[in-house]
Formats: C-alpha cells, structure tokens, sequence
C-alpha cells in the first residue's frame, strides 16, 4: 500500500487568486520534456479523485470558502502542495486588503514550493516530497490533517 | 454448459483472475502508446495496478443529497457484466459455450455503459448529469452500427454462437462486418475522436465526478475489463481458426494487443469531437458501413 502511494498521486489543481503564472509551470511539468507522468502523476478533474491539492496564488478572500471546501472534499490521505511565493507569503501583494493570507493559515501545508514562479523540476520535486508523506501515513491513525510543514517565510527571523 | 464450468469461466479463466490483470494491462499500453506518440516516457508497467491498490486504501468523503446505496451499486454492476462478457469470450478454441452467447455478450457489454448513464444522473452533479446525456446520445449513435454489423455477421454465418463463429472461415463479408465493429469501438471506450462524456477540459471527470476511492477503483477496473471484452470480440470474429490450439490462443491474444494499440495511436493522434458532429459521423457516414453490411447479407442469404 504504501509503495502504491508512492507511486500513484493524482493531483487536482485549484487556483486561489494567482496571476497564472505558477499555474502555466504547473502544466509545464505535465509536457514531455518534464513528463510528470513517470512519477505516476495524473491531472484530475475532481477534488474527490486527488491524494494531492496543488495550491497557488496568494488567497484572495473570495477563494478561503473554496479553499476549505475542496480540501475536505479530498479522500484521505491527502498532502496540500503550496505552489509558489504566493500562498507562502503573499509575495508582492502582501498588505493587500482583498486577501486573507497565507495559505497555512486556513488548511495544513505538507510541502512548499517557493518561486515566482517556481521551475516545473521544483514543483515535480515538491510533489514527489507530498508522495512520500502520503507513503508515510499511518492508515490505522484517525483522520486528522498531517503534520504540515514549516512556513519558509515565517521561519525568517 | 453447467454451473461449475460457468463459474469457472466467469471466475478463473478467460474471467477475473485471468482478465484483472489483461484490464490493468490493456490500460497501461493505452497511457504508454499515447506517452510515447507525444515523445514522453510514460507511466511504469505496474501503474494501473499501482493506481487500483491506492484508490482502495483511500476514504470516500461524504457525499450530501444522494442515496448512498445507489451510488455504490453502479460500479459493482458494471464490474461483474463486463467480468461476465470477458468470460463468454472463446479464447480457446474447445472451451464450450451454447447458442445465442453471442446476444448474451452484446447485452453484457452494454450493462457498464448504462450504469455510467445512470451512476451521472444519480450523483446529482451539474457535470456528471452532462456527461451522462453525452453519453446516452453516444450510446444511440454508435450501437447502430455496432448491432447491424454484428447481426450481418452472425447471419451470413448462421450462427449466434461464439465459438462456432471463430471457428467457421472468414468470407469478405465478415471482414466489412469487423471494419463496422471497429469503427464503434473509440466511441465504445470513450478514447479520443469520441471522449465527450469524461472530457476533462470542459466537464471535469463527466459521470464519475462524484466517485471516490474504492467505487472509482471500480469503475476504473470495469473499463479495463471492456477494453478486454471488445477486443477479445474483435479477436475472436477477425483470427482464422488454426489446428494447434496454443498457436490460436497465442494468436488471439497478439490481434487482442493489435487493437488495443491500434486504438490508442488513434486517441493520441486526434482531437475530441464535438457532441453533434459525433452524433452526425456515426448517423451519416458510418450508418452505411452497417446498412451495406446487413443488406449484403440478406441478400446473399435470398440467393442461396
């Protein structure tokens, strides 16, 4: 079962107010010069198919109730994948009144992966990172959410 | 053909123990053929059982306003027709069957495709009761043909039974009747030209949206399980009968990975159809491959 896991994730991809940019790298590591398929990764259409939710822009308020929404529409175990600066830190916008940032504010974040945008071997890395902690997950634990990882723009002093 | 034998068959060979693992690879050449077409590598051999062990060990989240009971019972049906149809096929030659198996397998393989009709509309989403009409005018359009060039086949031959089909030699006729048949079968596995109702880009997963888990690992296998059906039917019409039976099992089996590669460089080298051009192809162009088919038939039939 967990080298199933491993080997299987199934990402479903929800924009949160981003400029598009992180969404186009995203799609970029899907072409066959990054071909993301080797990993296993499929592209799905449904929050419920997914074990991965990849996150990117900066969380606009209008996106929090959808946010939550999917997240628990995702079967467990599941990893939430943060791609870009944006749901880090809000990057450029920050202070910007339209958003309620940064993402690990509303759900757990297993993996960040910092850019603007990030390079798709990045996002290929930090998908192969949430696969592993869903390889890692105790079947028999109660469902609550993962240990999410530390905020790298938190973490600066 | 008594119980015993019968559950065998459906159960252990040509059925699940033996089609399980023809599905998982049928489904992995498909995602392969296409890999390689677009100059990519591809998903491992072992990724489509990777895939159906994962789905099982996941949760279903719940599920608000709709039954259950239902929702779970679509997948399961669809899974044992399309096990049933695998274990009607003749893959060795002496294997038995009784007359009429060949209506029996038509009307088995239509099961999964009404169970995604009805799995759609009993979900209640918005995207899944669109790919479920998309998939009904699909269901219409293509099993026209598919009928009429079945029924031309089974008649010049006098014979609704499989084995008695893939035994008798091949006339001209048949070879239209398999051309027909083969037309029908991108629409039948929902594969490019003809793949509206799980058209990712505009309606999301279609049908299967609202499934999750071990009911999606289901439907997952029930489609790999008609991919062997189909081209286990192809197979059977389209190999001659030869005198070693290993040389025919082997025989069917390599017609078997011909079309199912076949298939997939036709779903990677082409473009989704809309819904009314699908609708217009299978009424207008291919509706003559049929009526040719048939009519041919019955007239060979007047002669004789």
């Amino acid at each position: 079962m967990c080298i199933c896991r491993r080997r299987s994730p199934w990402l479903f991809h929800m924009n949160s107010g981003s400029c598009n940019g992180c969404d186009i790298e995203l799609v970029a590591s899907l072409t066959p010069r990054y071909d993301a398929e080797q990993l296993g990764v499929r592209l799905e259409g449904s929050p419920r198919h997914a074990d991965i939710l990849c996150i990117t822009g900066p969380v606009t308020r209008n996106s929090v109730h959808a946010i939550k929404t999917v997240y628990e529409q995702v079967g467990s175990p599941k990893a939430v994948v943060a791609i870009g600066s944006c749901p880090a830190s809000t990057n450029v916008f920050i202070d910007s009144r339209t958003l309620d940032g940064p993402l690990n504010r509303h759900i757990p974040v297993d993996v960040f992966v910092p850019g603007c945008p990030p390079r798709p071997d990045a996002i290929l890395l930090g998908v192969a990172q949430a696969a592993q902690i869903l390889a890692e997950y105790d079947t028999k634990a109660p469902l609550v959410p993962t240990a999410s990882a530390t905020n790298p723009m938190e973490a600066q002093p | 053909m008594n119980l015993t034998v019968a559950l065998a068959r459906m159960l252990i060979f040509p059925g699940l123990l033996f089609a399980v693992p023809a599905a998982w690879f049928f489904l992995w050449i498909e995602r392969k053929a296409t890999a390689m077409m677009q100059q990519r590598i591809g998903p491992p051999f072992m990724q489509p059982f990777f895939d159906f062990i994962k789905l099982l060990g996941k949760t279903t989240p719940a599920r608000s306003g709709v039954s259950g009971l239902l929702m779970k019972a679509w997948p399961l049906i669809a899974v044992s027709a399309a096990a049933g149809a695998v274990g009607l096929l003749p893959v060795l030659p002496t294997s038995g069957g009784f007359q009429g198996d060949l209506i029996l397998l038509l009307a088995l393989m239509e099961v999964p495709s009404i169970c995604i009709i009805a799995a759609g509309f009993s979900s209640r989403s918005i995207f899944a009761e669109i790919g479920s009409a998309r998939e009904a005018v699909l269901t219409v359009s293509y099993n026209i043909v598919f009928l009429l060039a079945i029924v031309s086949i089974a008649a010049a031959q006098h014979t609704f039974r499989l084995e008695a089909l893939a035994q008798l030699p091949s006339t001209p006729l048949r070879w239209l009747g398999v051309a027909a048949i083969l037309v029908c079968l991108p629409a039948k596995l929902h594969i490019n030209p003809f793949s509206l109702p799980n058209a990712e880009q505009e309606i999301y997963s279609g049908p299967m949206i609202e499934y999750a888990g071990p009911e999606l690992a289901l439907w997952e296998l029930s489609h790999g399980l008609e991919w062997v059906a189909v081209t286990g039917l192809v197979a059977t019409l389209a190999v001659p009968h030869l005198p070693a039976w290993w040389l025919d099992a082997l025989l069917f089996i390599a017609c078997s990975f011909g079309v199912v590669l076949l298939l997939s460089v036709l779903g990677a080298a082409t473009a989704r159809l809309a819904v009314d051009t699908t609708a217009r192809f299978y009424w207008r162009c291919t509706l003559l491959f049929g009526v040719l088919a048939i009519s041919s038939t019955l007239l060979m039939r007047l002669r004789s």
